[in-house]
């Protein structure tokens, strides 16, 4: 099992950057990597099960469930049901904790996954910077430009 | 009803560093301001799950609180007040530290609930809120700027040294008068318990380097005062380790090499940052001869003269301890290896370790021949003044001379004018400046056991001599008629 852990330091309340990572279908609004996205089956995007369906913009489709999602902790969790990643048993969370001190927010972007042996070190790399922390750096631009 | 109070905050240190303060229950009055005394009751240690502190506050206040988590993986301490003279009823408190590791800081999180008595829930909470959790980090960011986490804590607080350990017998070898072989005078002595961060070794081999002739002679009086124990080397196997001590245990085979002297005895206690785990295919004797050596070799030819395929390296005294590893590990690395040497079974041995011209002069001529061979690009210098003249000769244009010691006498400095005749370099190096890190010492070290393991550089043929007998091992290392390394057996 591979663990990936990203975390950051966002300059705005936690309830701000909620709305903005809160949506399931709203990765190409905030994401630089995510080129378009759906929810399957006509379902809305916060009814956990859901499942979206969405391409990165090197063409990779990927497709995820969310299996969890909190308001009260804003966190969400979801699987990958498919993906050109070639990782197997792939959960990850996503999760906002306010910083009481000032109106800031800790943001943690964590997974686990399984993949062939000897991959390990470039699906952290990808997942983690490619990921993880591109969707940091772009929530951290969004919230100091504003 | 009960109350909750949540207090958060990023410090701007590496999570680690914070939670060596935080995870100390008694550490409190170091670093909070409100606590005036802490101590931990009944005499348990202070990450003991279950023990009590004591506070009493700057404010004449008094609390006893119990540890009833302590969570190195996760960071986490929970604790819950069982008796105050404030009316914090119920009170549990939880501190978790995470790492931002977009930035290498730290996010400590600390929230509590607790009941109050009517119509105080307001002052207790800020009383909370802002006299212990927000106070709490702006101190704690003020310790850790004033460096107060990195002095050493006060006696008998946190963990105590194993009050068990005591001196153990050694024997030594010491120099009470710098001069020659005969002042390596063995006696019998004391190795202390190891303290913090130290290891206690029992030795069973010593690396004899060219270095421990200078200490005895005298000749750098600062790394050797008297009396004094020569060695920078040894293997053998941990006997006991000091507090803070981590991956090193009981009966565990290790080897060191470190910054100061005093290696030529049977038990040393050393810095645990000096030592390195022994691979079960490296013998002591083994280590001992080539840990420095090996090192001296991978610095040198990785980081001081980048030698590569193609590069004409110079080696002195090739068939030497130093030597027979350049040689090998140069020719594994494609450079064309000439070496020196003083006798023709000398140069049998640097080639059959890949010295592919070996040139035998007993009299430091060799720059012709170098020279005829297209001169030497780097020169690896153990010979010091006696050869300085031929040195500067042998060298190509841009050729770069590292001097590494000076068996002939001490070098006189070198003129800018003759290297810039050539453009060439001249370096001095210390092998402990490329090892200052537990880490970088690793890394060399697994190299040298790699490059043993795979044949890049052969097992080394071992002359052995017993500890008391350490003054006819120098007699013998200096009438240059040794070949391949020396190692001392305790």
């Amino acid at each position: 099992m591979v663990r990936v852990y990203i975390s950051s330091v966002i300059e705005a309340g936690a309830d701000a950057v909620w709305a903005r990572i809160r949506d399931f279908n709203a990765l190409p609004l905030w994401h630089p990597a995510i080129a378009d996205s759906r929810i399957e089956n006509t379902q809305p995007s916060d009814r956990v099960g859901c499942i979206r369906h969405f391409h990165t913009r090197d063409g990779g489709m990927i497709r995820e469930r969310l299996l969890a999602l909190s308001d009260y902790d804003y966190s969400c969790t979801y699987e990958i049901l498919e993906s050109p990643m070639g990782v197997e048993n792939y959960v990850a969370t996503l999760k906002l904790t306010p910083v009481t001190d000032g109106n800031r927010s800790f943001a943690e972007w964590s997974a686990e996954f399984d993949c062939a042996e000897g991959r390990e070190n470039e699906l952290t790399q990808l997942i983690g910077q490619g990921v993880f922390q591109a969707g940091f750096d772009a929530l951290k631009r969004h919230f100091t430009r504003r | 009803m009960l109350q909750k109070v949540v207090r958060s905050t990023v410090i701007d240190a590496p999570i680690d560093r914070v939670w060596a303060v935080i995870r100390d229950f008694n550490s409190h009055d170091r670093w909070h301001d409100v606590v005036a005394e802490s101590r931990i009751e009944g005499g348990e240690k202070s990450d003991q799950v279950g023990c009590v502190r004591s506070f009493s506050l700057k404010d004449g206040n008094r609390i006893r609180e119990q540890l009833l988590t302590l969570d190195d993986r996760e960071y986490r301490s929970t604790y819950c007040i069982v008796e105050a003279t404030v009316p914090l009823q119920r009170y549990v408190a939880t501190v978790t530290l995470k790492p931002v590791t977009d930035g290498n800081r730290t996010f400590w999180h600390w929230e509590s609930t607790f009941a109050t008595p009517h119509g105080m829930e307001r002052e207790l909470r800020d009383m909370v809120a802002q006299g212990v959790y927000e106070a709490g980090f702006e101190n704690l960011r003020l310790h850790l700027r004033q460096g107060g986490d990195l002095q050493t804590g006060r006696p008998g607080t946190a963990a105590s040294a194993m009050p068990t350990a005591l001196p153990l017998p050694t024997r030594r070898i010491v120099v009470h008068a710098y001069g020659g072989p005969e002042q390596l005078q063995p006696e019998n002595a004391e190795a202390p318990p190891p303290g913090e961060g130290e290891v206690r070794i029992r030795q069973r081999a010593i690396g004899i380097n060219y270095l421990d002739i200078y200490l005895r002679q005298g000749r750098i009086p600062a790394l050797l005062p008297l009396p004094g124990v020569p060695g920078m080397e040894a293997a053998g196997s941990v006997l006991d380790t000091g507090i803070g001590v981590h991956g090193l245990l009981p009966g565990d085979r290790v080897a060191y090499l470190g910054p100061r002297p005093g290696a030529y005895c049977s038990v040393r206690t050393v810095p645990a940052a000096w030592v390195v785990r022994l691979p079960p295919a490296v013998e002591d004797d083994v280590a001992a001869a080539l840990l420095l050596k090996g090192i001296t070799a991978d610095v040198l030819l990785r980081d001081v003269a980048r030698v590569r395929r193609g590069t004409r390296l110079l080696v002195h005294a090739a068939a030497g301890g130093v030597g027979l590893v350049l040689c090998a590990w140069a020719r594994a690395l494609g450079a064309t290896v000439i070496g020196t040497v003083s006798s023709e079974a000398k140069a049998r041995m640097a080639r059959e370790h890949g010295c592919e011209q070996v040139i035998v002069t007993r009299d430091y001529r060799f720059a012709d021949a170098v020279q005829r061979l297209g001169g030497a690009e780097v020169i690896v210098d153990g010979l010091g003044d006696a050869a300085a003249s031929e040195n500067l000769a042998a060298l190509a244009r841009c050729g770069h001379w590292i001097s590494l010691g000076q068996a002939s006498g001490g070098l006189q400095p070198v003129s800018p004018d003759a290297l810039v005749a050539k453009s060439a370099s001249f370096s001095r190096p210390v092998v402990f400046d490329y090892v200052a890190t537990p880490a970088l010492l690793q890394e060399r070290a697994q190299r040298v056991w790699d490059a043993l393991a795979d044949g890049t550089i052969r097992p080394p043929v071992i002359e052995r001599h017993a500890l008391d007998a350490a003054a006819e091992a120098h007699a013998r290392l200096e009438s240059r008629a040794t070949i391949g390394p020396l190692v001392l057996v305790a």
